[in-house]
C-alpha cells in the first residue's frame, strides 16, 4: 500500500504540489490525470523517490520511505519518449534491471523469454531499440519496467508518444498486463477518455492540487467540485452562471428551466458537458442561441464552438450537421444532465449520476 | 503518373560549380601541373612524368616528417578527446554557471592561430616566460629552443590549450540533448555512474565525437601556423611536421616539382585516413 501523507513540493518560490494525501491498494489501478504541467509527472516522481518532498511523508507498506532513494525502493518507471539502452540487444535491455539485481543467468535468460512473449516482442531480442518501430521500443521499455516484481510501476504518459491504432492496441492489452500482479500501478494521462477506458482509480490534478479522488466512473458522473469536472471533460465543459428561485432556474433572459427538485434557491454555476449540448431538441432541452465560431466536423462527429450566453460554448455530436462559421444558430441543452455547482465550486447535484446519462 | 523532367534545373548548379572551381579544383589542377613537370627557371618546362613522386615517397626526409605528423596527430587525440569528454561530464547543465563555463571554453577558440603561436612562444621561454621560468625554478631543465623533448612538450599543450575546447563543445551538445528520463531511468535500475557513462553518455555521445574526432583529425594532420610560429620546426627537424616541411622545400629551396608531388600525396594521406576513421566510426551504424 502507497500512501502520501500532506506530501509537498516547493522549488524556489513556486509550490509544484500542494500538500497532497493520497492512498494506493496493492493490486490497485491508479490513474492520475491532469493537463500538462498539472503536477502528474512531479507526484510520480515524489511515489518513486527520483525526487524529495519539501514537507510530507510517504509511507510504503507501513514503512515510512521518504528520502529513501530510488533504487533502494523496488519501483519501474515507463516515459512518454521510448528510453532504452541504445547499444544494448533487446534482451540485454530488458535484461539489465534483473542483472543489477543479481538474478542468475538461467533465471534471467526465463523471465526475459516470458516477458517478451506477453510483449510480443520475441522476435526482435537480438536486435537493438533504434532498428524498431515506436510502439516496439515503447514495448521493450514496458517490458523493462515489468520483467522485475515491483512494488510501484509508474507509467508516466506512456502511449502519448504512439500513433493511433498502436494506442488502441496497447490500450487494451495494458490491464491485462496488470491483472494479477499485487503491485500498485499509477497511470498519468492527459485524456479523461483514456481514464474512463481503464476504470480503476481516478485522482483529478490541477495545478498541483488533487481537485478529486475516487472510483474513476464514480468522479466523472459525481465530480466533487467544478475543477474535478474541468479537469475530467474533454472537449471542456460548458458553464455558465445562473440563479434558482421559486420553481425555475435561469441564466440570464434567454436561458430558462425547471430546476429539479429539492434544490434550494440561490447562485449556481451550471456545468454541462459538450455531448449534452446537440443540434438536437429533445423533452427537456433548452435551446441556447449563439453564433457558430468553428465548425469541426469529423467523419461521424460534428464538434461545434460557438459564442452564446456566459461566453464559449462547445456542443459535440454525432452525425455531420454542417454549420458555418459566423451564422446565427440555436442549440440544444439538455440540461437534466447538467451538474449544479455552489458558487465556491462544490458539487451539489448531478444530472449525469441521476441514472438516465 | 508523368514524371516531370526538366533540365534547366542544372542551371541552377552552376553557381556552386563555378565557386568549386576558383577554390578547389584550378588550383589542384595546377599543383597536378608541377608535380609532372621540371623546371630550371624562365617558365620552361619539362616533362618529367612520375619521378617527382617516387622521389618524395623514397625520400627518409618525408618519411621522418610524416612520422612526427603522424605522431604528434595521434597524441593529441588520444589526449584531447577522453580530456574533452572528462570536461564536459564535470560541466554544469542548469544554472547559470553554464554561460560562463561555455564562454570560457570558447575563449581559446576565438584567439587567431599566430596569436597562439607567439603567446606561447613568449609564454614558454625559460628566461623571461612565466611557464618556462617557472619549470626552471622547479628545478626542471626545461628549453624548448635547444631540447627537442621539450619542444613537442610545448607544441602538444599548446594544441591542448587550443583545441581541447572544440572537443569539450562537441561533448556538451551531446550530452545536454540527453532527456532527464534516461538519467531517472538508470536511477530506477540502480545503475552506477559508470554504467550510465557506458550505456547511456557515450552512446548518445557517438554521433558528435565522431564529428569532434574527424575535425580534430584533419584540423592537426594541416597544422602549420601554430608550429611554425612557436618552434619554427626546430631546434633541427623535431619539430618539423609535414605542412612545415613542405612549405621548407616550396618556398625556401623553391623546389616546385617535389613540393606539388608532396602536397598531392600530403592529400591523399589525409583523404584516406579521414576515410578509414569514418569508416570505422560508422561502420556500427551501417550494420544496423
Amino acid at each position: 500500500m502507497l500512501e502520501l501523507r500532506n506530501i509537498t513540493m516547493r522549488v524556489g518560490t513556486e509550490t509544484h504540489i500542494h500538500p497532497t494525501s493520497l492512498v494506493f491498494k496493492p493490486g490497485s489501478f491508479n490513474i492520475l490525470l491532469g493537463t500538462t504541467l498539472a503536477g502528474k509527472t512531479t507526484l510520480m516522481q515524489l511515489m518513486a523517490g527520483l525526487e524529495k518532498p519539501t514537507a510530507g511523508e510517504v509511507w510504503f507498506n507501513g514503512v515510512n520511505v521518504t528520502g529513501v532513494p530510488v533504487q533502494k525502493r523496488n519501483v519501474s518507471m515507463v516515459y512518454q519518449q521510448f528510453i532504452n539502452y541504445p547499444n544494448m540487444s533487446v534482451f540485454d535491455n530488458i535484461a539489465s534491471p534483473l542483472r543489477v539485481g543479481g538474478v542468475d543467468r538461467a533465471e534471467i535468460k526465463r523471465r526475459v523469454g516470458a516477458m517478451a512473449e506477453l510483449m510480443r516482442i520475441s522476435a526482435m531480442l537480438d536486435r537493438r531499440p533504434a532498428e524498431l518501430s515506436g510502439g516496439q521500443q515503447q514495448r521493450i521499455a514496458m517490458a523493462r519496467a515489468l520483467v522485475k516484481d515491483s512494488d510501484l510501476i509508474l507509467l508516466d504518459e506512456p502511449l502519448a508518444n504512439l500513433d493511433f491504432k498502436l494506442r488502441e492496441e496497447m490500450r487494451d492489452e495494458l490491464p491485462k498486463l496488470f491483472g494479477e500482479r499485487q503491485c500498485v500501478v499509477v497511470y498519468a494521462t492527459t485524456e479523461p477518455t483514456e481514464a474512463l477506458l481503464f476504470g480503476g482509480q481516478t485522482a483529478a490534478l490541477h495545478q498541483g492540487r488533487v481537485a478529486d479522488f475516487g472510483p474513476t466512473g464514480e468522479i466523472y458522473r459525481r465530480p466533487a467540485s467544478l475543477t474535478g469536472a474541468q479537469v475530467f471533460s474533454e472537449p471542456p465543459i460548458n458553464t455558465v452562471k445562473a440563479v434558482k428561485s421559486g420553481h425555475m432556474i435561469s441564466a440570464g433572459s434567454s436561458l430558462t428551466w425547471v430546476a429539479p427538485e429539492g434544490l434550494a434557491d440561490g447562485d449556481y454555476t451550471i456545468g454541462i458537458r459538450a455531448h449534452h449540448v446537440t443540434p438536437f431538441e429533445t423533452a427537456g432541452s433548452v435551446p441556447v442561441d449563439g453564433t457558430i465560431k468553428i465548425a469541426e466536423l469529423s467523419g461521424s462527429e460534428s464538434m461545434i464552438h460557438f459564442d452564446a450566453i456566459g461566453g464559449d460554448w462547445v456542443s459535440l455530436s454525432h452525425g455531420v450537421h454542417p454549420f458555418v462559421a459566423g451564422a446565427r444558430a440555436t442549440l440544444y441543452a439538455d440540461m437534466s444532465a447538467c451538474f449544479y455547482f455552489a458558487p465556491d465550486g462544490t458539487l451539489v447535484r448531478s444530472g449525469e449520476a441521476e441514472g438516465r446519462h | 503518373m508523368n514524371k516531370t523532367v526538366n533540365q534547366k534545373a542544372w542551371f541552377l548548379v552552376l553557381p556552386v560549380l563555378v565557386l568549386v572551381a576558383f577554390n578547389a579544383i584550378v588550383p589542384l589542377i595546377t599543383v597536378v601541373n608541377y608535380s609532372v613537370q621540371e623546371t630550371f627557371g624562365n617558365n620552361v618546362f619539362f616533362w618529367s612524368g612520375i619521378t617527382w613522386f617516387e622521389d618524395v615517397l623514397r625520400s627518409p626526409r618525408f618519411h621522418a616528417s610524416l612520422g612526427r605528423q603522424l605522431t604528434f596527430t595521434f597524441t593529441i587525440l588520444a589526449i584531447e578527446v577522453p580530456l574533452g569528454v572528462l570536461i564536459a561530464l564535470a560541466m554544469p547543465r542548469k544554472g547559470i554557471w553554464v554561460s560562463v563555463c561555455l564562454v570560457l571554453m570558447a575563449m581559446p577558440l576565438l584567439i587567431p592561430w599566430n596569436v597562439v603561436g607567439a603567446m606561447w612562444n613568449i609564454f614558454a621561454l625559460p628566461e623571461i616566460g612565466l611557464l618556462g621560468k617557472t619549470l626552471n625554478a622547479m628545478g626542471f631543465d626545461y628549453n624548448y629552443t635547444r631540447q627537442p623533448g621539450d619542444a613537442w612538450f610545448t607544441l602538444i599543450l599548446m594544441d591542448v590549450w587550443h583545441w581541447t575546447s572544440l572537443v569539450v563543445l562537441l561533448a556538451y551538445a551531446g550530452l545536454v540533448s540527453i532527456p532527464d528520463a534516461y538519467y531517472q531511468a538508470a536511477k530506477i535500475d540502480g545503475a552506477s555512474s559508470w554504467a550510465i557513462f557506458r550505456y547511456i553518455q557515450l552512446p548518445k555521445m557517438k554521433r558528435v565525437l565522431t564529428i569532434a574526432i574527424l575535425l580534430r583529425f584533419m584540423d592537426s594532420f594541416n597544422i602549420y601556423t601554430e608550429p611554425s610560429v612557436l618552434t619554427g620546426g626546430g631546434p633541427g627537424n623535431s619539430t618539423t611536421l609535414l605542412s612545415i616541411d613542405l612549405v621548407k622545400i616550396a618556398l625556401g629551396q623553391f623546389d616546385l616539382g617535389p613540393a606539388a608531388a608532396m602536397s598531392l600525396i600530403y592529400f591523399l594521406v589525409i583523404l584516406l585516413l579521414s576515410w578509414i576513421f569514418y569508416t570505422v566510426m560508422t561502420r556500427d551504424e551501417a550494420n544496423q
